[in-house]
């Protein structure tokens, strides 16, 4: 069962990974981060970790995607890109040279520790009939206890970049002016 | 623990063996769910149709079936025999892909909602069929509601795609406004969610709907209205239904998102705005109203049969709440839409959230109920202030600017 659900998933993360690279409209990209993202969401629930499920579809297909996409639609951008003009000529081979090097790193990490991931559900408290709410009461103790500095620091960060996006992109014509 | 629990929930039949009887339960609500989904549809169109030709003094559907009761089959019959067009400069996978976003969270909503059961005397909503225990419900999963809000911001993809696909200006339109209006809302609705998890402290719909057990633990009492005001207001916006229905604005949008669709596709979309009404009444219902919960005992009737009947009498009222609406209110403008999410119900929701916490923190602490009422007032107060004097001075900024809004 758990086999088959991995396949099926693992399938849908690989296929909308690929289309998020090789789908030439921007639109059909983005709609194949969804699938991935759903694939990703599936191998959390076949993990027991339902919460993370949850907030993976609600946060990152039900809202970044979808800024993703609105963005798309009001640049109208929505047209096939021509990708054989290269504007900053080093990237593409910077972009072989980090890719081949994540793989690289990814399967050190795997291989070096595959005794400890391959336990399934380890660490995570599982829902249950007297407690359904296990999972989360020990995510949230996780977050809001033993590493609640770095989690409000990163609200911080949030908080300070979207202050700076409105700040830059909002120009009074006072300061215009002023500039000119 | 097994693993088809982890994976259907935590409904007492799906744990053990699925052989013949629970497996025939589990297929038999499936089935259940489905027609009741669909019917009850049915009659909602009529029943809007009526309602509003009431109110807007006509007679309304009257021909097909007793009091025009077959309005809506002859409708759909009539919408399958229609030629499904499909414009020349529409992206082809992707239109016909949108109609299904559109539809299937609708329906999928109805799996997590608990349609009746015996909540009285701490029974916790079993139910006894065949010799098995069950929850009147199709799934009980533990994240619960949050499957509720993942689903909603699925259906935006529906719209979303559905005018962008079409290849045409204003189902453009209409899309781009349905997606900003829709995760503007998210915000606020999953916010006014929270302080109902706060107070029943758990995320399973049947955990929610066994904490209300009386009058004064509905969670619109105990939470204190404000919550629910919220949530319903952010509904009707993630409904996209009058006064927000501003993605359909026939006057300016000719049909809005769904203005190329035809034949069955147009019937998907239309089935699923006025499916999700309903859906969206049963979660209000169910998370602020005590669900399939009574008021008093109706005498001669099992209890299970009994939640199920409060559930459908609650479920009209709200129903019967959205036809009003539709049929009274203007609609809003954009920007007074933009300036309600983000200025008033977002920043409401938030601080009533922090309002319930605190006070429960100084419930189980053992705090003065008095300072911290006053405490937390003043605060509030002091913010209150702070937001409108913000909103003033960028609005003054603005207009010095020479914006024009």
């Amino acid at each position: 069962m758990e086999l088959v659900v991995f396949i099926f998933s693992a399938a849908m993360i690989l296929i909308g990974g690929l289309g998020v690279v090789l789908r030439s409209h921007p639109v059909h990209a983005a709609l194949s981060l969804v699938l991935t993202l759903f694939g990703v969401a599936v191998i959390f629930v076949s993990q027991e970790a339902h919460f993370l499920a949850a907030v993976q579809v609600i946060v990152y297909a039900g809202a970044i995607v979808v800024l993703f996409l609105f963005v798309i639609m009001l640049l109208g951008v929505d047209r096939t890109e021509d990708i054989k003009t290269e504007p900053f000529k080093v990237q593409r081979p910077l972009a072989i040279i980090v890719g081949v090097g994540l793989i690289g790193l990814v399967t050190a990490a795997v291989v070096t520790s595959r005794d400890v991931v391959a336990t399934r559900g380890a660490g995570i408290a599982e829902p249950e009939m007297t407690d359904p709410d296990s999972n989360i009461r020990q995510l949230s103790r996780s977050v809001f206890g033993d590493y609640v500095v770095a989690f409000e620091l990163t609200s911080v960060l949030l908080v300070v970049a979207v202050v700076g996006t409105v700040l830059l992109t909002r120009k009074m014509k006072s300061t215009l002016k002023e500039s000119q | 623990m097994n693993n088809s629990t982890a994976l259907l929930g935590l409904d007492p039949i799906a744990i053990g063996d699925l052989i013949w009887a629970p497996l025939l339960i589990i297929l038999l609500k499936v089935v259940a769910v489905f027609v009741i989904g669909l019917v009850a549809t049915m009659l909602m169109v009529w029943f809007e149709r009526k309602a509003i030709a009431g109110m807007g003094n006509r007679i309304g559907p009257n021909k097909a079936g007793p009091w025009g009761l077959l309005q809506t089959l002859a409708d759909g019959i009539k919408l399958f025999f229609k030629e499904d067009l499909l414009p020349d400069r529409a992206d082809r996978f992707v239109f016909k892909l949108a109609p299904f976003l559109a539809f299937v969270p609708a329906f999928l909503v109805w799996a997590v909602i608990p349609l009746g059961g015996d909540f009285s005397d701490g029974k916790d909503g079993l139910v006894t069929w065949f010799g098995h225990a069950t929850r009147v419900q199709l799934a009980d999963p533990p994240i619960g509601v949050l499957l509720l809000l993942a689903l909603s911001s699925i259906a935006v993809y529906g719209i979303m795609l559905a005018g962008w696909s079409s290849g045409s200006k204003y189902p453009l339109l209409g899309s781009v406004r349905a997606s900003a209006q829709m995760v503007s809302y998210e915000a606020a609705l999953g916010l006014s969610l929270a302080t109902v998890i706060l107070m029943a402290g758990t995320l399973s719909t049947s955990g929610i709907v066994g904490n209300q057990s009386s009058f004064t633990d509905w969670h619109v009492v105990s939470t204190g209205v404000i919550p629910f005001i919220i949530f319903m207001l952010a509904a009707t916006a993630e409904l996209n239904r009058p006064p927000f229905d501003l993605v359909e604005a026939e006057q300016e949008l000719v049909g809005g998102f769904n203005t190329e669709y035809s034949s069955i596709r147009f019937g998907l979309f239309f089935l699923a705005e006025f499916m999700n009404t309903i859906t969206m009444s049963a979660v209000i219902v169910t998370l602020f109203f005590g669900g399939p919960q009574g008021l008093f005992d109706i005498p001669g009737i099992p209890g299970a049969i009994e939640g199920s009947i409060w559930l459908i009498a609650k479920v009209l009222v709200f129903l019967y709440v959205y036809v009003w609406m539709r049929a009274t209110l203007p609609r809003f403008r954009y920007d007074q839409l933009m300036d309600l999410g983000w200025k008033i119900l977002i920043p409401a929701s938030l601080g009533w959230f922090m309002l319930m916490a605190v006070l429960r923190l100084g419930r189980d602490e053992d705090w003065n109920v008095v300072v911290v009422t006053i405490v937390a007032a003043v605060i509030i107060l002091g913010c209150v202030a702070l937001m409108s004097t913000a909103v003033k001075v960028s609005k003054a900024n603005r207009e010095r600017e020479g914006a024009m809004f």
